[in-house]
């Protein structure tokens, strides 16, 4: 099961330069958020955010208060407890190279000193299935390097990467703007069967997409929130102005 | 042949399909601009650039010349070895290289010890700088502020440009006592029982040559490391990090393991030039053809017997001994470079090393 996420007033900066604005956003448990907006807006460093990502840039830094479940996880925990929980898909696949495929998907659990090899083998293969990367992949699994795969099974073997920690929330940074029309496809099926057991937000600049896997949409603007709601409301009938006109195609 | 292809204009586009009713969109529009050969004067310079396949045609041979001169070079450095040590190769055959003696008086010469002394005294040099190399470019990319950062890569550069006579000037005067008065009687008293660290302690010998070697092999290690590590794309490391990974976690996932092929490359690099280094480990290793267990002993190495007894090689024996000296060092670089290259293979054949 995942837990909800509730972000209050939330600043984030690179150095001097303040890059999100008071943020207020709550992410419902067990449901995709999409988020939207044009290049630069602070999306991405808004879900960097909610994996203290954000802190490992140079001079990156936050303020404000992101608690997921009943942990306010920049005061109750360090980053590195919060990045076991929170699994993250970043915009380009980017598998372990030098690992085979099995190596990839179980490279989480090895970190952090998991040994039990039957489990793993259980693991790895249900995270795989979980990604649907399991049947093209189950053959060579220690044979193939994570890098040998195409553009769009290396980002579903990360997928699979970050299941295999069992995380209970998924944050996805454009996970499918790098694929091709099919392979995007094969990803938002995988995220409408991912939402029952993880929480999941999922940035995106295909609004498409955000209206086919998200129940909620939140539209950024320039580092501020201008507004989220359910997905329909959003498409069909914006509360903001600015809402409106980007996605009708008229800015950004 | 070649400048009538160059200096013949090709048709453009337009002329050659004059006829035709293919014509672009944007020539429509500006109908002043229907024959672009006289209307665009860059066109009309491209056209008459010709193929330029003489000038590539050119360059290829020269690159390819530039290439061939590798074999030609190695080649010469081998005859001319063989050819010179001919005498010695006849009177001792294969044995030279396994058999210890070195007596010119009695005209009885063997490289072991030599060959001995080079590889333990390049060995100790590895074992020591090696950490301390990848150490040190770990600090320099992953966690230095930065403006420690130059300094500090300055500092290891300029190690590597100090001329080598130098360095044995300083081994002698500094680095010697120091390990004589205090590093070496440490290491005899916890690790003597290894007979490693043990017998007579001069200062002088195997011990302090490895010592002044690492010092030399460590900036060319660390800055090529360096490079290599600096080269892993940042999402590597972002994606060990998500996975919750510490800081070293993250650098030995993401970082060393992805650039474990251009550090080894680079220890190689170093082996190299600690094998071949002659001026600073003649100062310090004790100049005795003589095969010891323990490290406090002094030995020799190939390089050195060839610069220190070079000029006195009275006879010609003598003189092509220490000539096959050249080759079997000649031969040991070959072999440990090979070697490395095997030991490289072996541990990537299952995946490929290249950072993505």
């Amino acid at each position: 099961m995942g837990v909800g996420i509730e972000v209050t007033e939330l600043d984030a900066w690179y150095g001097t330069h303040q890059t999100l604005f008071k943020i207020n956003l709550n992410v419902p448990a067990n449901q995709a958020t999409a988020l939207i907006g044009p290049s630069g807006c602070g999306k991405s460093t808004f879900v960097r955010c909610l994996n203290r990502m954000h802190e490992t840039a140079a001079a990156g830094r936050v303020a404000g208060t992101v608690r997921i479940g009943n942990l306010d996880i920049y005061r109750d925990a360090a980053p590195v407890e919060i990045r076991r929980r929170v699994g993250m898909v970043f915009q380009r696949p980017n598998p372990f190279p030098t690992m085979s495929i099995y190596d990839n998907v179980a490279s989480g659990l090895k970190l952090n000193g998991f040994r039990n090899r039957r489990m793993l083998d259980e693991i790895v293969e249900k995270s795989l299935r979980h990604a649907a990367l399991w049947d093209e992949v189950k053959d060579d699994l220690r044979k193939k390097s994570g890098a040998s795969l195409s553009g769009g099974q290396q980002q579903r073997l990360c997928i699979a990467r970050a299941l295999a920690v069992d995380p209970e929330v998924l944050l996805m940074d454009e996970p499918a703007s790098a694929l091709d029309p099919v392979s995007t496809a094969k990803i938002e099926d995988l995220i409408f069967e991912l939402k029952s057991q993880y929480t999941i937000v999922i940035v995106t600049h295909n609004m498409q997409q955000a209206a086919r896997v998200a129940e909620r949409t939140g539209f950024f603007l320039s580092g501020k929130l201008v507004e989220i709601d359910a997905t329909h409301k959003i498409f069909t009938n914006p509360g903001d102005k600015r809402t409106e006109d980007y996605i009708t195609g008229r800015f950004g | 042949m070649d400048s009538k292809t160059q200096q013949s204009r090709i048709p453009s586009f337009s002329e050659s399909l004059s006829q035709t009713a293919v014509q672009a969109p944007d020539s429509a529009t500006a109908p002043e601009n229907r024959d672009p050969v006289v209307a665009s004067p860059i066109r009309e310079f491209l056209a008459g650039r010709g193929s330029s396949a003489f000038a590539d045609r050119w360059f290829r041979g020269l690159m390819v010349a530039c290439a061939l001169s590798i074999f030609a070079i190695v080649g010469l450095i081998a005859t001319e070895l063989v050819l010179r040590s001919e005498l010695s190769l006849k009177k001792f055959g294969v044995g030279f290289f396994f058999h210890s003696g070195w007596d010119p008086v009695a005209g009885n010469y063997g490289a072991w010890p030599f060959i001995y002394g080079t590889l333990v005294s390049s060995l100790v040099a590895l074992v020591i700088a090696v950490p301390l190399a990848v150490g040190l470019a770990i600090f320099l990319t992953e966690m230095c502020p930065r403006w420690l950062r130059s300094p500090l890569a300055f500092l290891t550069e300029l190690l590597a440009a100090i001329p080598s006579v130098v360095y044995g000037l300083w081994a002698v005067f500094v680095l010697v006592p120091l390990l004589r008065e205090h590093v070496n009687p440490v290491l005899a008293k916890a690790l003597g029982w290894t007979t490693l660290f043990s017998g007579p302690n001069y200062g002088i010998g195997m011990l302090a040559a490895g010592v002044i070697l690492a010092i030399m092999i460590l900036p060319i290690i660390s800055s090529l490391t360096r490079e290599v590590m600096s080269a892993v794309p940042h999402m590597q490391r972002e994606a060990v990090l998500a996975l919750g990974a510490t800081r070293w976690e993250m650098i030995r996932m993401g970082v060393l393991r992805n650039a474990r092929i251009g550090i080894v490359g680079s220890i190689i690099l170093g082996l190299g030039r600690a094998l071949g280094e002659t001026m600073a480990v003649t100062m310090v290793i004790g100049n005795r053809p003589e095969i010891a267990k323990s490290l406090f002993a002094p030995g020799y190495s190939m390089a050195s017997v060839i610069a220190n007894e070079f000029s006195e090689a009275s006879d010609d024996l003598y003189l092509s001994a220490l000539i096959e000296i050249g080759l079997a060092l000649f031969l040991v670089t070959i072999v440990v470079n090979a070697l490395a290259r095997v030991l490289v293979w072996a541990v990537t054949r299952g995946a490929p090393a290249r950072a993505v």
